[in-house]
């Protein structure tokens, strides 16, 4: 009696129920309510914005003035620019070089301070320091520490004998390429070092005994046992890593504005000069745009890369 | 009387802490009797929203910020100004113009008016009234300010001085009394320098100040210009080649450096004494006098570009001109406000507050005794009749705008000063660059 009571209470969804008591109590539509606030906020802040760019990349829109659609003219005039190969090409150099020195520099920092020695969290948190300090500051130091005149590192050798007149940092082209690629470097590292410390933290110490005991002598625990169990982390840091140098701005911008002669100038930094302060939207945004295709090929090669769960096992993937 | 009193507000205002500046009673008192006669008269409950790039000068910031208060005083207009740096300014100032909405005035750089100026309010009506009361405008400011069709979009209130900045005892140890006033002497003056061991420089970064003065100064110099009357790309012609063969020689004797120098670069390699010739407007000097280098102070001075091949002064001065929006609902306030800004007593108090940063688009100001009180702004104050536009000889636009700004000219002098290229490659380089924005 009791049961049939409780059964009665239940409010019927059957096939005489109306539509919105149908829709009220389906998982599916319920489930799609709640998505979508997040989609929205995606649609309206990512995805519009995106396709807004991609879409000025077809007009030649520019600041204050509406377009017209041109179609692939932008770019067709940036396969003939130079300045824009130029650009992609200290692009590439300036991702793959600092990605390199990052990892390698991060890795070796974080299995450093993954040890047990006096004043570890004080050393974590100064490994941390370049990371906190703002990038536009930075810049500023570096902007010092790389001047025609006053450079301290022109300084120093000068007093050791080692040079006789002051290093042109940022006024020779290759010069200012190797300077402004340290200055990434150098503020790049704390990231990488501290997330992989972290990744190194989640290591079990009973592999490394049972490997110790086995006789592994520590570059094979670090090849067999580390490196495989890092390279998830590995694979999140370095694809971070390679987004963030590959869309680089404020270190180019406040130290040399994409000079000397352009040889420092990154697609983010020549579309900011095209697009905002030439006021070529339409040009500025194709710039962007040809950015796409590179960033995506770096997350996929993260993704269907490094995340093989059977190589990261030891094992070979279908 | 008002003069004094409005200087001695000027000059105690520069005192106070927290570099808020209000209206004396007697600028008050002026702007009262002002405004009982102009013939502009604000709308009812009008409120104007002004921007405006970054000020220079502290005094400079306090005279403008008191001549705005006075007009709200007599007027009752109120006024909300926000500053922002140049570069934000200037996407804020064509999405306003864009949108059809936003700050009802915006002072701002170069020729952006001319950029959207179906966006702009039609100030002929001010302009001509100032032009008439203060004994015209220079060419200068009548081509910022004036749109294609003759009439007046901007109010070109200001440009500001880029001239040669040279330390005396090291140019007279180069064999020369003062900067020579012919290119030929002044490579001449450069190579002596060299050979002395105190070298001179200027910017061959992406300066675009700095950078973009000097580079036309020499390129207009020898002939060579970026576009005819007719908008025609002609930069690679036989005079750029010449300019840049010049520039070739001028470059070797240069300091080291100069290829990455920023805006911000020589002046500090001046104040050093690591420079003896650079390009500058009046901030080196205002920072030797304001930080107490007496050596340095003492030791400058400034002066015109040298006149090239062509015998005449090919200078490039940066304008600062004020954009009045059509947008605005108040059109007789902002006019009113504009014509209240150029007045004498306003404008006079704005030179003084911008101590030679700054100087006259109207041709009574050339009097003003900020020229004169220290010799060594006087050269500033003849920079608006002397300055050339960016757009030279064509017209102001998207193209000539776009040009300026991806450095199409300074990077071609970079190319031959630091050897990357020859004159000839140079020239025919910027001329491809120069084409795609001008349409070819």
């Amino acid at each position: 009696m009791a049961t049939t009571t409780e059964a009665e209470q239940v409010t019927p969804v059957g096939e005489d129920s109306s539509w919105y008591e149908r829709l009220k109590h389906n998982r599916n539509w319920l489930g799609f309510l709640f998505m979508v606030p997040a989609a929205a906020i995606l649609l309206v802040f990512l995805a519009y914005p995106l396709g807004l760019g991609v879409w000025l990349g077809f007009t030649d829109v520019k600041v204050g003035r509406p377009g017209q659609f041109v179609g692939f003219d932008n770019y067709a005039w940036l396969l003939e620019d130079d300045v824009f190969w130029l650009s992609v090409f200290n692009t590439f150099l300036y991702t793959v070089v600092a990605s390199i020195f990052k990892f390698a520099i991060g890795l070796w920092l974080a299995v450093l301070l993954n040890r047990h020695m006096p004043f570890k969290s004080f050393l974590r948190a100064i490994v941390l320091l370049p990371f906190i300090v703002p990038t536009v500051l930075s810049a500023l130091a570096f902007w010092w520490i790389y001047d025609s005149q006053d450079s301290v590192i022109s300084w120093t050798l000068i007093e050791m004998g080692l040079i006789e007149r002051p290093i042109d940092f940022l006024g020779d082209p290759n010069n200012a390429r190797a300077s402004v690629i340290v200055a990434n470097i150098w503020r790049g590292i704390p990231f990488v070092a501290i997330t992989l410390l972290a990744g190194l933290q989640t290591i079990s110490p009973s592999l490394y005994e049972a490997a110790t005991i086995d006789g592994a002598n520590e570059w094979q625990r670090f090849w067999r046992i580390t490196l495989p169990l890092l390279t998830p982390i590995i694979a999140v840091v370095m694809t971070f890593s390679v987004l963030f140098t590959f869309t680089d701005f404020q270190l180019i911008w406040v130290m040399t504005r994409g000079g000397p002669i352009n040889a420092t100038h990154l697609m983010a930094t020549l579309s900011y000069q095209r697009a905002i302060i030439g006021g070529s939207l339409g040009e500025g945004a194709a710039i962007a745009t040809a950015m796409i295709p590179f960033l995506l090929a770096a997350i996929l090669f993260s993704y269907f890369g490094l995340q093989r769960r059977k190589w990261q096992q030891g094992g070979v993937d279908d | 009387m008002l003069k004094s009193t409005r200087r001695d507000f000027v000059k105690g205002a520069s005192s106070l802490a927290l570099g808020a500046a209000f209206a004396s009673p007697a600028l008050i008192e002026a702007a009262r009797a002002w405004a009982a006669e102009s013939p502009w008269k604000p709308e009812d409950g009008a409120k104007l929203r002004m921007l405006r790039w970054k000020r220079f000068v502290q005094s400079e910031g306090e005279a403008f910020q008191a001549s705005l208060d006075a007009f709200t005083k007599a007027t009752g207009v109120e006024i909300r100004l926000d500053s922002e740096g140049f570069e934000d300014l200037r996407p804020k100032a064509a999405v306003a113009a864009n949108i059809g909405s936003g700050p009802d005035v915006i002072w701002g750089i170069h020729a952006d008016a001319h950029l959207y100026p179906d966006a702009m309010l039609d100030i002929t009506d001010v302009c001509d009234h100032l032009g008439g009361k203060y004994g015209g405008w220079y060419p200068i400011a009548e081509h910022y300010g004036k749109g294609r069709d003759g009439k007046w979009i901007n109010l070109p209130i200001t440009i500001s001085g880029n001239l040669i900045n040279y330390r005396k005892s090291m140019v007279q140890k180069a064999g020369f009394d003062k900067i020579p006033d012919n290119t030929a002497d002044f490579l001449k003056l450069f190579q002596n320098l060299k050979k002395n061991g105190s070298p001179g420089g200027f910017a061959l970064g992406n300066a675009s100040g700095d950078g973009n003065c000097w580079t036309h100064w020499i390129l207009w110099s020898h002939g060579g210009r970026v576009v005819d009357e007719n908008d025609n790309v002609v930069v690679n012609s036989p005079e750029t080649v010449a300019g840049l063969e010049y520039v070739k020689e001028l470059g070797e004797n240069f300091v080291q450096g100069t290829a990455s120098w920023l805006d911000g670069h020589n002046n500090k390699a001046f104040l050093q004494g690591a420079c003896s010739v650079t390009n500058n407007g009046i901030s080196i000097y205002a920072a030797a006098v304001r930080e107490g280098m007496k050596d340095v102070a003492e030791d400058m001075d400034h002066a015109f570009y040298p006149v090239g091949p062509v015998g005449e002064p090919t200078e490039f001065h940066v304008a600062f001109p004020m954009m009045p929006y059509k947008h605005t609902k108040y059109p007789n306030a902002v006019k009113a406000l504009l014509a209240w800004l150029m007045e004498k007593e306003q404008y006079d108090a704005f030179l003084q507050g911008s101590v030679g940063y700054l100087s006259h688009s109207l041709k009574a100001f050339q009097e003003h005794p900020v020229w004169t009180e220290d010799p060594k702004r006087t050269v500033f104050r003849d920079v608006a009749q002397r300055s050339r536009s960016f757009a030279h000889a064509g017209t102001l636009g998207y193209a000539a705008s776009t040009v300026f700004a991806d450095f199409v000219v300074v990077n071609m002098v970079a190319e031959v000063a630091t050897g990357a290229r020859s004159p000839q490659d140079a020239a025919k380089r910027a001329q491809k660059r120069a084409e795609r924005y001008y349409k070819v």
